[in-house]
C-alpha cells in the first residue's frame, strides 16, 4: 500500500532529477548544437550550456537558479486512497529547502514569498485517472524568462494554417533572445483558449525527437522547425545556426467558428521528470534512467 | 583571438570605455546582484532621500536572482545565472544616470534607452549564457552579505566575491553598440526568406 510519505519521497526525489538532469532527447539534441555551431561567439554560448550541464549532474546541483514554479501532470489508477495532493505539496516544500530549489511562487499581487514553493493554487496538478496500476507524476520545471514569452491568438477560421504560421513566427521573433535559446516551442492548436494554452504545454511533455502520430501535424513540426532556424537568432540571441531545439504540436477539434492557436515558450533547460510509484511502493523514473 | 581581460571591481571608466564590442572578458572583486524588485527599490529610496545599503559606482550589478544556501552562518550561492535583462528596460536608464555603475551583467541585451545611457554615463553590459547557473557560481568565491532581504531570495541584494567570473561577452559597448542591434539586422533580413518558404507575405 502506498503511502503519503512514499509520494512525497517520490516528489522530493523527482523534482531533483528534474532540476539536475536533462531529459536523454534535449541532451543530445543539445550537444548536437554545440557542434554544430562555428563562429566564435556562439559556440561559446554552446560550450557553457554543455560544460554546465555537466557540472550540474557531477555536483548534483540545479542547472539553473530558475527552478520554476511546480507544475504536475499525476494520472490515477482507478482505485486509489491516498492523498496524492498532500504527498505532492509536503514534497515540493521538503524539495525546496533539501535540494534546493529556488522559493519562486508569490502571491500575484502582493509579491510576498513565503519562501517555500507553496501557496494558493501552487503547486498546480493536472489530473487524469487511467487504467494502469501505478501512480504516474510528471514534473515541469520551467524558468520565467521563457514562459513570459508564451501568447495565445485566437484566430478566424479564415486565416487558416498561414495565420498559424505568421502567429508562431510573430511569437519566435518576439521573443528574440530573451527566452535563453536555443528554445523549444509547444504549440497547441484548437480546442478553446484554456485548452489551447494547455496543449502547448503538453506540447513540451513529448521527447523532441518524437514526431506527432498524425502526419500533417508531424509535418508542420518539421516545417516550422527548420524554418526557424533560418533566423540566426542563435544561441542566447547573439547569432548563430541554432534558434531553436526542438517544435511540438498537439490539437484538438474546435468550434466552426473558431481557430485558437497557442504557444508556450521552453528554454534550451527542457526540464522534465517522471515518477511511477507502484503498489508496493517502488518506484522507477522512466525519464531519467541509469541515474 | 585575443586574450580574455580580467578586471577588477570597482570598474574605472577609462576601462569600461576601452571594452570592444564581442570581447571576452572576466572579472574579480564586488559584484552586486539587484534585478525588478532592486531597481524599483533603489529609485524609490534615492527620491525619499532614504539610505541605499550598498555604493553602486563602478560596480558590477549582475541581473541574477540566485538560489543561496546557508552553511553554517554564511551563504553560498548554489546556481547563480542570469536572469532576462529586458525586464529592466524601462528602470535601467535611470539606475545607470543616478546609480553609475559600470557594467551590468544579464542575458537577452537591452534596449536603446539603455545603449544610449551607458554611452553616456561609461557603462558596459556583460552578457553570460543564460541557465548556465553551475558554471556561473564557480566564479563566485564568496557571499559577503545580503541586503534587503525582506524582499525575497531572488529579488535581494547579494554582496558576492568573484573570482575569474565569467567568461563575459561584451554585448553592448560604452559607445553606443550592441551586438544585438547587429544580430537584429541579420533576423531582419533571414526573416524574408523564412517568410518565402512557409509561404507568408
Amino acid at each position: 500500500m502506498v503511502s503519503e510519505a512514499d509520494i512525497q519521497n517520490a516528489v522530493v526525489e523527482l523534482l531533483r532529477k528534474a532540476v539536475v538532469k536533462l531529459p536523454a532527447d534535449v541532451e543530445e539534441t543539445i550537444r548536437k548544437a554545440y557542434a554544430a555551431e562555428t563562429d566564435e561567439v556562439p559556440k561559446m554560448q554552446m560550450k557553457a550550456i554543455v560544460d554546465n550541464i555537466d557540472l550540474a549532474v557531477k555536483m548534483n546541483t540545479p542547472m539553473c537558479q530558475d527552478t520554476g514554479v511546480t507544475i504536475f501532470y499525476v494520472t490515477l489508477p482507478r482505485n486509489c486512497e491516498v492523498d496524492v495532493e498532500k504527498g505532492i505539496v509536503e514534497g515540493v516544500r521538503k524539495a525546496t529547502k533539501e535540494v534546493p530549489l529556488r522559493p519562486n511562487a508569490v502571491h500575484p499581487i502582493t509579491r510576498k514569498n513565503p519562501g517555500d514553493n507553496v501557496g494558493e493554487r501552487m503547486p498546480f496538478i493536472n489530473w487524469k485517472v487511467g487504467n494502469k496500476d501505478y501512480i504516474e507524476i510528471t514534473v515541469m520545471t520551467k524558468g520565467a524568462g521563457s514562459e513570459n514569452m508564451s501568447a495565445l491568438a485566437m484566430l478566424t477560421p479564415s486565416q487558416g494554417i498561414k495565420g498559424i504560421k505568421e502567429f508562431a513566427l510573430n511569437t519566435v521573433l518576439k521573443a528574440g533572445s530573451n527566452p535563453c535559446p536555443p528554445t523549444i516551442i509547444g504549440m497547441g492548436i484548437g480546442g478553446s483558449a484554456d485548452i489551447a494554452m494547455k496543449l502547448a504545454k503538453e506540447a513540451l511533455l513529448r521527447p523532441i525527437n518524437q514526431r506527432h502520430k498524425d502526419p500533417e501535424i508531424a509535418k508542420l513540426e518539421t516545417e516550422l522547425l527548420e524554418s526557424f532556424n533560418m533566423l540566426g537568432i542563435g544561441p542566447m540571441g547573439l547569432g548563430g545556426k541554432t534558434t531553436m531545439l526542438g517544435l511540438n504540436i498537439e490539437y484538438a477539434f474546435c468550434h466552426t467558428a473558431s481557430l485558437p492557436v497557442a504557444i508556450n515558450v521552453q528554454c534550451w533547460a527542457g526540464r522534465r521528470a517522471t515518477v511511477r510509484i507502484h503498489p508496493d511502493g517502488k518506484t522507477a523514473y522512466p525519464t531519467h534512467e541509469g541515474g | 583571438m585575443k586574450l580574455p581581460k580580467r578586471l577588477k571591481t570597482p570598474l574605472a571608466e577609462s576601462d569600461v570605455r576601452a571594452l570592444e564590442l564581442g570581447e571576452t572578458i572576466y572579472l574579480d572583486g564586488v559584484i552586486f546582484t539587484g534585478r525588478d524588485e532592486v531597481h524599483i527599490h533603489a529609485l524609490e529610496h534615492l527620491e525619499k532621500g532614504k539610505p541605499i545599503p550598498v555604493d553602486f559606482k563602478g560596480s558590477a550589478l549582475f541581473h541574477c536572482g540566485p538560489i543561496m544556501k546557508k552553511v553554517g552562518d554564511k551563504w553560498v550561492a548554489v546556481a547563480a545565472g542570469p536572469t532576462t535583462s529586458s525586464r529592466m528596460n524601462s528602470l535601467e536608464p535611470q539606475f545607470i544616470e543616478k546609480f553609475r555603475p559600470g557594467a551590468i551583467i544579464g542575458k537577452g541585451g537591452m534596449s536603446q534607452p539603455t545603449v544610449d545611457a551607458m554611452k553616456k554615463f561609461g557603462c558596459v553590459y556583460l552578457a553570460i549564457t543564460g541557465g548556465a547557473a553551475v558554471l556561473a557560481a564557480r566564479g563566485i568565491k564568496s557571499v559577503s552579505g545580503v541586503e534587503w532581504f525582506e524582499l525575497g531570495m531572488p529579488e535581494a541584494i547579494w554582496i558576492m566575491n568573484a573570482d575569474n567570473f565569467g567568461p563575459l561577452t561584451v554585448a553592448i559597448d560604452a559607445n553606443g553598440n550592441s551586438l544585438y542591434t547587429a544580430v537584429g539586422a541579420k533576423i531582419k533580413e533571414n526573416e524574408q526568406k523564412v517568410r518565402a518558404k512557409l509561404g507568408l507575405k
